[in-house]
């Protein structure tokens, strides 16, 4: 017997992105959901489920109901698995759904950590207050600070174990601009080449800039309603076939490997057992690109390639336009937006509807997406599609 | 005239203050637990292994191995502004912890994953010292 959809995304609702200074992350929050309401030709009176997706500065919690208006909600709650959030997410909102406790939900991001006084860079470094006591005063100490460094360990050790290359790195990001010069919603469009990649400076060796994800002031919002009820409402539905998370822990730990095997072999496993599709299915990934070596690495433990040959997979350029396997195909958060896993949903669900336009990917039956938190400690996995099963 | 900014100094508290005197002695003071007879890092009340709140300090050898590194461009704190660039390093001890610390005595560029390095330990304040880890003598 077919595997039945858990539930089906039926709005899709994206504000404008990046330096917008001004607005809240609860103002940006409310046009995303407007959008997305219009998006699905539902009103506001229909949602009775809210999840509100938590973000670094701690300004989503849960007076966001009052905030945005909502009376009627018998589903609400703020959720963090940093940037894995999105896919356990999903999976509340539709159990909920099919449990009869709400039966449109709306799942929100936003963020506005952006302001005119000082770079990305800053966005989310402050306010420290010093000195630090134990542990944490010990990590600011050594100048551990961000996730910058915790990434840019993690791919170094791969490129030790694997010969992975800063070529390997730079394909990626350069595949994803060419996908952002044709995304409207995508902050950065200006042409961007191997060698612009290779002199782009040191962020946190062996990352560079253009190695390292956008800071973005912006929201997406997205609306789950059961599978039956989404055939009747105004967009393709695009069905939740498969969700998991898994995640793999501490990085501190000398018997375990959490930089060059993440969760998502686990959650990918359980997620396309669930949606009864294999990876020859999948026309196109959206994957959680905080880093170029993220794309590498998910690739990997998503079977795509064997552990540690990510980099000669990427390397004939098949993520990019044109290519077998098109991937971020809205440029992702490195070029196109940083909202969490927010970024490879809200892209999926374009391009499973086949509204990708100029960058829409030929094979979309089924979309790949994957969420990511903390140094690779958080996994989520969904496989959507506009078939029913799988 | 130019002033620099001083790093960070790190402020014992109940649960670390072992591991602080212990650097103050040039011991490399770790957790240990009796229970299940496992070393864990950083510092906390129960074993992350079997949760038995029977952990003990005990002294580490201090040698280990370069796990990963990498080498830090942005200045993300102004004590550091004058640091720049300088390594964070994952180092792998005997006692199977991996801990997250500086790498001294050795060019940035001359870091090699697998080295083999030992614990120093290195004034940060008056009564404060840290650990780091330099190449292993012999």
């Amino acid at each position: 017997m077919a595997n039945q959809p858990k539930g089906a995304i039926v709005g899709l609702g994206v504000t404008s992105m990046g330096k917008i200074y001004g607005r809240r992350s609860v103002d940006f929050a409310a046009e995303a959901i407007a959008l997305a309401l219009e998006d699905a030709g539902l009103t506001k009176n229909d949602v009775d489920g809210l999840l509100i997706n938590a973000n670094i500065p701690n300004d989503m919690d849960p007076r966001m109901q009052m905030a945005l208006g909502f009376e009627n909600l018998t589903l609400i709650n703020v959720m963090n698995g940093y940037g894995s959030t999105a896919g356990a997410m999903m999976q509340y909102a539709c159990m909920a759904i099919s449990e009869g406790l709400a039966k449109t939900v709306v799942l929100v991001y936003a963020d506005a950590p952006l302001t005119p006084s000082r770079g990305a860079g800053a966005s989310y470094s402050g306010p420290h207050r010093f000195p630090l006591g134990g542990m944490a005063g010990l990590k600011a100490a050594y100048g551990d600070f961000g996730a910058n460094l915790g990434y840019a360990m993690a791919a170094q050790r791969h490129m030790h174990l694997y010969g992975t290359t800063e070529d390997h790195l730079g394909i990626i990001a350069v595949g994803q601009r060419k996908w952002a010069q044709m995304s409207p919603w995508a902050q950065m469009k200006a042409p961007m080449t191997m060698e612009d990649h290779h002199n782009s400076r040191w962020i946190a060796q062996p990352l560079r800039l253009f190695d390292c994800c956008l800071v973005s002031n912006g929201a997406v919002a997205v609306i789950v309603t059961s599978a039956e009820r989404a055939r009747n409402l105004k967009q393709v539905p695009v069905n939740v076939l498969g969700y998991a998370t898994a995640s793999p822990g501490d990085n501190l730990n000398t018997a375990r490997h959490p930089a060059v095997e993440t969760g998502a072999k686990r959650s990918g496993e359980m997620a396309f057992r669930m949606a009864g599709v294999t990876r020859e299915d999948i026309g196109t990934c959206q994957l959680y690109d905080c880093y170029t070596y993220t794309v590498l690495v998910t690739l990997e433990d998503y079977g795509f390639c064997a552990k540690g040959e990510g980099g000669p997979f990427v390397a004939d350029g098949r993520l990019g336009p044109g290519g077998s396997l098109p991937t971020n195909t809205g440029g992702g958060q490195l070029s196109g937006y940083y909202m969490w896993a927010f970024t490879p949903l809200s892209e999926a669900v374009v391009q499973a509807r086949g509204q990708g336009g100029a960058r829409q990917a030929p094979r979309h039956d089924y979309v790949l997406v994957s969420g990511n938190g903390g140094i690779l400690n958080f996994h989520s996995t969904l496989i959507l599609s506009k078939h029913a099963s799988g | 005239m130019s002033q620099t900014i001083a790093k960070p100094i790190p402020v014992p508290d109940e649960i670390t203050a072992p591991f602080f005197d212990g650097a103050r002695a040039s011991k490399l003071m770790l957790q240990h637990c009796a229970a299940c007879d496992s070393w864990s890092f950083p510092v906390r009340e129960r074993c992350p292994h079997c949760f038995s709140g029977t952990l003990q300090w005990r002294q580490a050898s201090g040698r280990g191995t370069l796990y990963t590194f990498a080498i830090m461009h942005q200045v993300m704190n102004p004590g550091f502004a004058s640091s720049v660039p300088y390594n964070v390093s994952q180092i792998d001890l005997e006692e199977g912890v991996r801990m997250v610390a500086n790498v001294v005595g050795v060019a940035n560029d001359a870091l090699r994953i697998g080295m083999k390095l030992e614990a120093i330990f290195e004034d940060v304040g008056e009564t404060v010292r840290i650990p780091k880890f330099r190449p292993a003598v012999g």
